[in-house]
């Protein structure tokens, strides 16, 4: 058992079938007060912090990594820069702010470090794919976008992407975010992130009329 | 095929499946003991290592130095030297000059 965790005897035991809500030490303290202590040198207070906000690196690293050891491993390298530049966070912004921003950052360095070849062509398509492809070929309205093969197809087409292009289309199309938020994410100016908005979406433009070209030509 | 349309399903088809946020079992222990194995940056040893880099090129440049004007020196003193013959050179007339004096 890992150093530090709570033995099966020390945990309360659940008296119903919902999941017993465990104390976690030092998640009753707020962000602020966990991080002047790790500035003091109480490295232990950067524990809960971790524990507090994986969820959301995670759900982050997953948008731009496919393998799970891919997304554990930025996930781990995120936490342990947040780590080594804590001293720099200086509370002007919330500290989820800052570490998804070092998460973003992290992963515009794993897709630009594992470009993988973005030219190979579409043929490797699975049947449901090809099937949700050709329905929305035939009649448009029928392919629905809930589909788990949109949802791997539209995978393979970001894959596709160059990283700026990825990165821009996931965080402007798919998250929903603004300009001025992608400038603070990424540290582009707002003028350059509209520029990579325009060509990322003739990017994208471009993957699918090759995959079209692919399937149907 | 309507490529924009296509584009606008794809993307919502994205929106509509957001990636999980389940996290490995006791990830946040992995990632304190790699705080602590991973030793804290000493602000010595980061500016030893260029000095002593810096030390070594400076002897070596010393080295140098001296060897080359040892052997500059060295090559003056030798008979036959450019700047003994230059001198010769010079003082010729003169030499010959005292010669016929005597």
């Amino acid at each position: 058992m890992p150093v530090g965790l709570p033995n099966n005897e020390n945990r309360p035991t659940p008296t119903c079938a919902f999941p017993a809500v465990w104390h976690i030490p030092g998640m009753d303290r707020s962000d602020e007060e966990l991080i002047a202590a790790v500035k003091n040198g109480d490295a232990a207070s950067f524990e809960p912090l971790v524990q507090k906000y994986q969820g959301r690196v995670f759900a982050t690293a997953r948008r731009y990594a496919r393998r799970e050891s891919e997304v554990e491993d930025i996930a781990q390298e995120v936490f342990i820069k947040a780590f080594q530049k804590i001293h720099g966070f200086r509370g002007d912004a919330p500290f989820e702010h800052w570490l998804m921003r070092l998460a973003v950052r992290t992963c515009f360095d794993f897709l630009r470090a594992h470009q993988r070849n973005r030219e190979t062509p579409f043929t490797e398509l699975t049947e449901p794919e090809t099937d949700w492809l050709d329905r929305f070929v035939v009649q448009p309205d029928t392919a629905s976008e809930d589909a788990e093969a949109a949802r791997l197809l539209v995978g393979k087409v970001l894959e596709r992407l160059s990283p700026s292009a990825r990165l821009v289309i996931t965080l402007l199309e798919i998250e929903e975010r603004s300009v001025k938020e992608i400038a603070a994410f990424t540290g582009w100016p707002v003028t350059l992130v509209k520029v990579r908005a325009f060509r990322a979406r003739a990017e994208m433009r471009k993957i699918l009329g090759r995959m079209a070209r692919d399937k149907y030509l | 095929m309507n490529l924009n349309e296509l584009h606008a399903k794809l993307i919502a088809a994205a929106r509509n499946h957001p990636p999980g946020s389940q996290t490995p079992y006791a990830f946040e222990k992995r990632i304190m003991s790699r705080l602590k194995a991973s030793p804290a940056p000493n602000v010595w040893a980061l500016w030893g290592a260029p000095l002593w880099r810096a030390a070594l090129s400076c002897v070596a440049i010393t080295v140098l130095c001296g060897l080359w004007t040892f052997s500059a020196h060295r090559a003056a003193d030798e008979p036959g030297s450019f700047a003994q013959d230059f001198e010769a050179a010079v003082f010729a007339p003169l030499n010959e000059h005292l010669e016929d004096a005597w």
